[in-house]
């Protein structure tokens, strides 16, 4: 260790801030995790990572912070994620940088390379997915290498664990020395260049932090912050004569009218060289490889599509057989729960709080957890495969059709898991129109917190051999529905040109068990967490509302009657009037009713419009809802008093229909709804969706209820 | 003149000019479609309105409007 560092500057001086970048889908996020035991979102394709994410932990006497950047091909501000890795590379303070390349593709992972080592910042090299390498007998002389290029290239794996430590005391190594000269060759010409200006700049004694040869680099690929720095200086206008000539000299070499693409040809050059040297690849594999037969297939022109619609049929039928086995349990569970705790309070209103409440809000929630865990695994299996790429390339002609770019596809897929992601996610796409555009459509997408709402109803109202069936038309005619929606927009708000399309098409990886359960119980898990705490909140003050105030007058009413009633079964039912009553006079009951003209067209009643409306802060909420207001209604009939049995008995088919299409719908919930405002840039863009959705969903809702209501 | 567009599956040509706007001539570039790359054709998509290439060992989707602006030779 340095000894004067650490005089100066004791705390900070073991302090490690590193930078790691490296192309899309090299494994960055999995390498941090392996690295830190940090759970970072990984997938296998281009755009998981949208946002820096700092990772903090501790290695020998060491404190490190990684900061995991998206993925970038090159230096380029192309799109948002690109712009954030470039930003912060340049601007911001950071120790040393690991730049993780994909082994198995060395030369296209060195062109992000080269770059970084013109920068004059310390680097290592983390030659990752070494073991993928191996099995495709590719095998990197990695001394060799780091001799060639004058940098520590180290072999790791993020998947098996393999060459992290070394890894690590490379970049403690490399933070510790002095030496940092990595040693990019350009050709002949270039060459010349450089050194006439670094020659130059020599002579009248510039004052740089970087090095001369990095000034000079810079100018030639025309940085714009060099040149402002420079433009200033009295040796400028002796240099821009230089500079102008040396810029025509690599272009003529060239043969190009764009110093970027000439540069860009230079590291290409450079690069291949050093393939050539280091890799030595036992046997040319001249047979098509697993991605290309698999691609054969669900990529083939004719029968691409119907698979991927067999895929996801399958996923929905899955989701409603195998998530309606483990639901009567638990439901049973919630009751039994409900009835042990309710006996054991004496209190009538903590009771029914407690019962009525949260138990019964909760455990509407809850009840829906085997479903949301067989989608999750569903969409994780797309994101880790890399299928969703494919499914971008087969539908992009599709999608183009109705205005939207084929890398809309991804965030759209993620909205069906959740709605906030997905917002992020279209980060990917670099035209703002065509981002504003996704992002208004993702709304469409049926996120997970709305399968609920649907398990219900399709429970409530088909067959159990049909419910699969409509899930799935649901959330197809929900997209459908989106694509419409965007076509309009397109016509209407969001007019321009078409972006280009131009995307990776990753490998097949058959992503392993382990990634897929972590992302599925940390999805769980969230899902769990609001239901106890967000969702129990609501549930709470939907219970209060539809329990306050209290009205003496009508209770005393009719415990008179009730006392008089003969038979049991009166009895009974004056007390089911009586709850009805008191429901209709509290809190809620009046928004209910205030609201109920509005949605009558609909077919709702003012359960129902209540339900939607408490809807708007999570769309569980409209289960857990319907949950409170219905177990106080109160069940004449004792023995099914499921809430879906309620539902069924209460909801005319028409309404139920209307109910499910203003769901699919309208605004997501709360959270996301903050999520799209950042997002989109504008809060007036909110107010766009807000009206937007909410038009849609009553226009729609109005004629499903009147064509069901036609056929029943 | 012919361009990516024009090529069948399973063609095998070399690229000897990129004829998009800067932006797109970058982002192509950083996909490592630039002169002198090899491009080989490995699928459409229906309609033939995207195409699946490979240059080097990276597969990459392109629409067919972009494939009309890089020009290539065959090999």
């Amino acid at each position: 260790m340095n000894d004067v560092d650490s005089k100066t500057c004791p705390i900070i001086a073991k302090h490690i801030k590193v930078a790691l970048v490296g192309q899309p889908n090299v494994g960055k996020s999995m390498l941090i995790n392996s690295v830190s035991n940090a759970h970072l979102h990984v997938g296998n394709f281009s755009g998981v990572t949208v946002d820096k994410t700092e990772v903090l932990f501790d290695y020998k006497a060491y404190h490190f912070t990684v900061v995991d950047l998206p993925g970038t091909y090159a230096f380029t501000d192309y799109t948002i994620e690109e712009r954030v890795t470039h930003d912060y590379l340049c601007a911001e303070n950071y120790d040393i940088i690991i730049n993780v390349v994909d082994s198995t593709n060395l030369e296209k992972n060195l062109q992000l390379t080269s770059e970084l080592l013109t920068m004059s910042k310390k680097v290592v090299i983390a030659l990752n997915m070494s073991d993928e390498a191996d099995k495709e007998n590719i095998h990197i002389n990695a001394e060799y290498m780091e001799e060639l290029i004058g940098v520590p290239c180290i072999k790791v794996s993020a998947a098996t664990k393999l060459g992290i430590e070394e890894l690590i005391d490379a970049v403690i190594l490399k933070h510790e020395s002095s030496k940092n000269k990595p040693k990019l060759v350009f050709s002949e010409p270039v060459e010349e260049e450089i050194a006439q200006i670094v020659w130059y700049l020599d002579k009248h004694k510039y004052e740089s932090k970087n090095s001369y040869r990095n000034v000079a680099i810079n100018l030639l690929k025309g940085n714009k912050k060099t040149y402002a720095k420079l433009h200033d200086e009295p040796i400028w206008t002796e240099l821009q004569p230089i500079l102008i000539n040396a810029s025509r000299h690599i272009e003529l070499h060239h043969d190009s009218d764009d110093i970027k693409e000439a540069f860009a040809e230079e590291y290409a050059a450079f690069n291949r060289g050093v393939v050539a040297e280091v890799i030595e690849q036992k046997t040319v594999v001249s047979k098509k490889t697993t991605t290309e037969k698999i691609d054969n297939i669900l990529i083939h022109p004719l029968f691409g599509i119907p698979i991927f619609l067999f895929f996801m049929w399958s996923l929905f039928q899955l989701t409603f057989e195998i998530g309606a086995i483990p639901m009567e349990y638990i439901d049973a569970f919630f009751g039994w729960l409900g009835d042990t705790i309710g006996s054991t309070i004496g209190n009538d209103d903590i009771r029914s709080l407690v019962v009525d409440g949260i138990i019964a809000g909760v455990g509407a929630v809850v009840l829906f957890v085997p479903n949301i865990i067989i989608l999750f695994i569903g969409i994780a299996l797309l994101e880790s495969t890399g299928y969703m790429s494919r499914v971008a390339f087969l539908l992009d002609g599709f999608f183009h059709k109705f205005g939207l770019h084929g890398q809309s596809f991804i965030p759209l897929v993620t909205g069906f898991g959740c709605s906030i992601p997905a917002y992020m996610s279209a980060r990917i796409l670099k035209n703002d129109r065509d981002r504003l555009l996704t992002l208004f459509i993702i709304g469409f997408m049926s996120c997970g917190a709305r399968l609920p709402v649907y398990v219900l109803f399709a429970g409530a109202f088909f067959s159990p051999e049909m419910a699969g069936n409509v899930l799935f038309l649901i959330y197809i005619s929900g997209a459908l529905l989106g694509l419409t929606a965007a076509k309009v927009l397109k016509l209407t708000a969001f007019k321009g040109v078409d972006e280009p399309f131009v995307m990776e098409m990753p490998k097949y990886r058959l992503p392993s068990v382990k990634l897929i359960w972590h992302t599925v119980l940390t999805k769980t898990m969230m899902y769990l967490k609001k239901a106890g705490t967000f969702i129990a909140g609501a549930a709470m003050l939907v219970w209060f509302l539809s329990n306050y105030p209290h009205n003496k007058i009508l209770e005393e009413s009719y415990a008179v009657k009730i006392e008089k009633a003969v038979s049991a079964t009166d009895k009974l039912k004056l007390q089911h009037k009586l709850d009805e009553s008191l429901l209709e006079q509290s809190y809620l009951g009046a928004i209910g009713k205030f609201s109920e003209p509005l949605f009558e067209p609909l077919g709702f009643d003012w359960k129902m419009s209540v339900a939607l409306q408490t809807g708007l802060a999570a769309k569980e909420v409209v289960v857990s809802t319907l949950g409170v207001l219905y177990s106080l209604g109160g069940d004449v009939d004792e023995e099914n008093n499921s809430l879906v049995n309620a539902i069924s008995k209460n909801i005319s088919f028409a309404s139920a229909i209307a109910f499910i299409v203003v769901i699919m719908i309208y605004l997501p919930c709360l959270a996301a709804s903050v999520v799209f405002t950042r997002e989109a840039g504008h809060i007036k863009y909110f107010f766009y969706l807000f009206t937007f959705t909410s038009v849609v969903a009553y226009v729609m809702a109005y004629i499903a209820y009147n064509v069901a209501l036609y056929f029943t | 003149m012919k361009t990516l567009k024009d090529c069948n599956k399973y063609c095998k040509v070399k690229i000897i000019k990129l004829n998009a706007p800067k932006d797109l001539k970058q982002r192509f570039i950083s996909f490592g479609i630039m002169k002198e790359a090899i491009v080989e054709v490995l699928e459409h998509a229906p309609a033939k309105s995207t195409i699946e290439i490979k240059v080097g060992k990276m597969r990459i989707a392109l629409r067919a409007e972009e494939a009309e602006l890089i020009e290539v030779e065959k090999i």
